[in-house]
């Protein structure tokens, strides 16, 4: 095995990190306040996605631009799944809840799949390839990576600097307290919404410069985007970030050494593991 | 009087192969095979499901049991007679290695969903990396054996399998029936409720919690032998990770996951809209059907939570039963 391969992969597995570590962070802010696991949160990742792919292919639209509309596209779709789907099950048994946003998943795929049929997409830019110490490395991912640390810099500002963010925590930490202290719960439960969906439309347009789309997409990243949230422990933000890395790691390195699959398989298997010996997230205190 | 209803209930639904049903009896037929093999699947994940024991991966069973069958035929000609009692060995085993740490550290709710979401998502993932055993992705066919054979169970009629499968919907069942007669039901509806409580009067949790739980996947692999041996081909996407997983759970709480026969209604309800949509649709367009059907399912869901077969069977209950008195 190259040593520089290995090498290689390790920094991919950072890059790539960054990414998943948005996804991770938004999911873990729907999950840690509203207290349901959408089973669909990265099917909105792939419309986001389709989204970029067609304003730039079918408008011309700069990417950039693409991007940013994605984000407020995806933002406005989280909002709604919580107001059309959400909202209404708040206080049905746990598994009515994951099934509905499991139906959810099958909807948003299938649906993909009327539309844009099963054909894998990409933007195709000509982004260059650098090459440091015999290592090639993509302009996309360095460029993704920078986006997503600054996108998570903006989400910590916002959690502990403005109002709405401090009542967002709270309520993550403890759900009963916050009606005692004049919050209102419903409006912090669809601003965490939209800015779960934020961070998802953010990703998108991360992954989308990387990756081809297809209404599959979803498939590969969802039950990971899970298993980091709750690898890295709920409401734990830094957690969450922690968990993407190590998991990232995993997937990339292992990757080049077996294979992809096996390199999931182990990933998860860790995943079941912590599971076992840190119920609370990896980097939780044994109480 | 309710033994012999179920009795000529049975023997009515076992005629069914010879009644005249037209020129799609055939279609009929394979449907209905479908539909019970699903709803002993179902069944079987409610015997552990109706206790709060969630499990969002019981295509690791189905799975494991499938390949562990075909690839014994296959490869070394084991008949399917043995290789089912070592299949649900084998899914024993699985069950046993997650779910002893799982209940003995308490992992519950969302973390034990997540958990076995895992599982299923392992299985599927090492059944495609092993492709020059399994055929990854693309899938395995089982080894033709002749139109009726019986040590390999293969049958080219489909009225003997429609007997088999009624058969085993019917073992499955009977071993809910004896769940629920039996004194585990109660403590697990005590475990269900709140397990520390429980665990404070003296019923050992993790046990219990633990037999239930390999029943459950012992039989569940036993579905995926029978769905193996009838279709004939099989594949990591059908039978094993996330999506066949929350199918199984959508039938049974579209159904209604505490009466016998909720999950097997379910199971019936969504494979017919499924066949139907399919046949409306055709393939004209290419995921319509599945769309149609996600949407049904998220608005059951949201209206009509304990599912349709549960809540019919309250709504009459409600009506023929005198109103209980005052406590």
């Amino acid at each position: 095995m190259d040593p520089l391969l290995v090498a290689e992969a390790a920094i991919n597995g950072i890059l790539l990190g960054g990414v998943l570590a948005l996804l991770a962070l938004g999911l873990n802010l729907i999950f840690g306040v509203v207290d349901i696991v959408w089973i669909a949160y990265v099917e909105l990742v792939m419309l986001g996605m389709y989204a970029v792919y067609w304003l730039v292919t079918l408008w011309a639209w700069p990417v950039v631009l693409a991007g940013m509309a994605a984000v407020g596209l995806v933002a406005i779709l989280g909002i709604l799944v919580h107001l059309l789907i959400i909202a209404p099950i708040l206080s049905s048994p746990p598994v009515n809840q994951l099934l509905a946003t499991g139906g959810l998943l099958f909807f948003l795929q299938s649906f993909a799949t009327f539309l844009w049929a099963t054909d894998h997409r990409s933007l195709r830019l000509a982004l260059p390839i650098l090459e440091v110490g015999g290592m090639f490395l993509s302009f996309a991912r360095l460029l993704a990576f920078a986006v997503s640390l600054l996108a998570m810099l903006g989400l910590y500002l916002f959690l502990t600097r403005t109002y709405i963010g401090t009542a967002i925590r709270a309520v993550s930490q403890d759900r009963e307290a916050i009606a005692l202290m004049g919050v209102d719960a419903r409006k912090v439960y669809i601003v965490t919404s939209g800015v779960g969906g934020a961070m998802a439309g953010l990703a998108a347009a991360l992954l989308i410069i990387q990756y081809s789309v297809h209404p599959y997409f979803g498939a590969a990243f969802g039950p990971l985007t899970f298993m980091i949230v709750v690898l890295g422990g709920l409401g734990n933000m830094f957690g969450a970030v922690v968990g993407s890395l190590l998991m990232s790691e995993v997937i990339s390195v292992g990757g080049i050494i077996t294979s992809t699959e096996m390199a999931y398989v182990v990933a998860f298997v860790l995943f079941i593991v912590a599971m076992f010996v840190r119920p609370e997230g990896i980097l939780s205190r044994r109480e | 009087m309710k033994r012999l209803l179920a009795l000529v209930g049975v023997a009515l639904l076992a005629l069914v192969p010879w009644l005249p049903l037209g020129p799609a009896r055939l279609y009929i037929l394979h449907v209905l095979v479908l539909v019970l093999i699903w709803a002993f699947v179902g069944t079987a994940w409610a015997l552990m499901g109706r206790f709060g024991l969630v499990s969002l991966g019981h295509g690791a069973f189905l799975g494991l049991g499938a390949y562990t069958t075909t690839l014994l035929w296959n490869f070394l000609g084991v008949s399917p007679w043995i290789g089912t009692p070592l299949a649900a060995g084998l899914a024993v085993l699985l069950a046993l290695v997650l779910g002893y740490p799982c209940f003995r550290f308490r992992v519950v709710g969302h973390y034990f969903a997540l958990v076995t979401l895992a599982l299923g998502e392992v299985i599927r993932l090492l059944i495609i990396a092993e492709r020059d055993w399994t055929g990854g992705s693309l899938g395995l066919t089982l080894k033709d054996a002749g139109a009726f054979n019986l040590a390999a169970i293969q049958f080219a009629d489909k009225r003997i399998f429609y007997l088999v499968a009624l058969a085993v919907w019917l073992v499955g069942l009977w071993v809910w029936w004896w769940v629920d007669r039996s004194m585990t039901r109660s403590a697990l509806e005590a475990i269900g409720e709140d397990e520390t409580a429980a665990a404070s009067v003296g019923i050992p949790v993790t046990g219990f919690k633990l037999r239930i739980t390999l029943l459950s996947a012992g039989l569940t692999a036993v579905g995926g032998v029978l769905y193996a041996q009838y279709v004939t081909y099989i594949n990591p996407g059908t039978l094993a990770g996330i999506g066949v997983s929350l199918q199984i759970v959508f039938a049974v709480v579209l159904g209604g996951m505490y009466t016998l026969l909720g999950p097997t209604v379910g199971t019936a309800l969504t494979i017919a809209l499924a066949e139907y949509l399919r046949v409306a649709f055709g393939v004209r367009f290419l995921g319509m059907a599945d769309t149609i059907y996600g949407l049904a399912l998220v608005l059951i869901i949201i209206f009509l939570p304990a599912g349709l077969y549960g809540g019919l069977r309250e709504l009459v209950l409600r009506r023929a039963a005198p109103p209980r008195a005052a406590t």
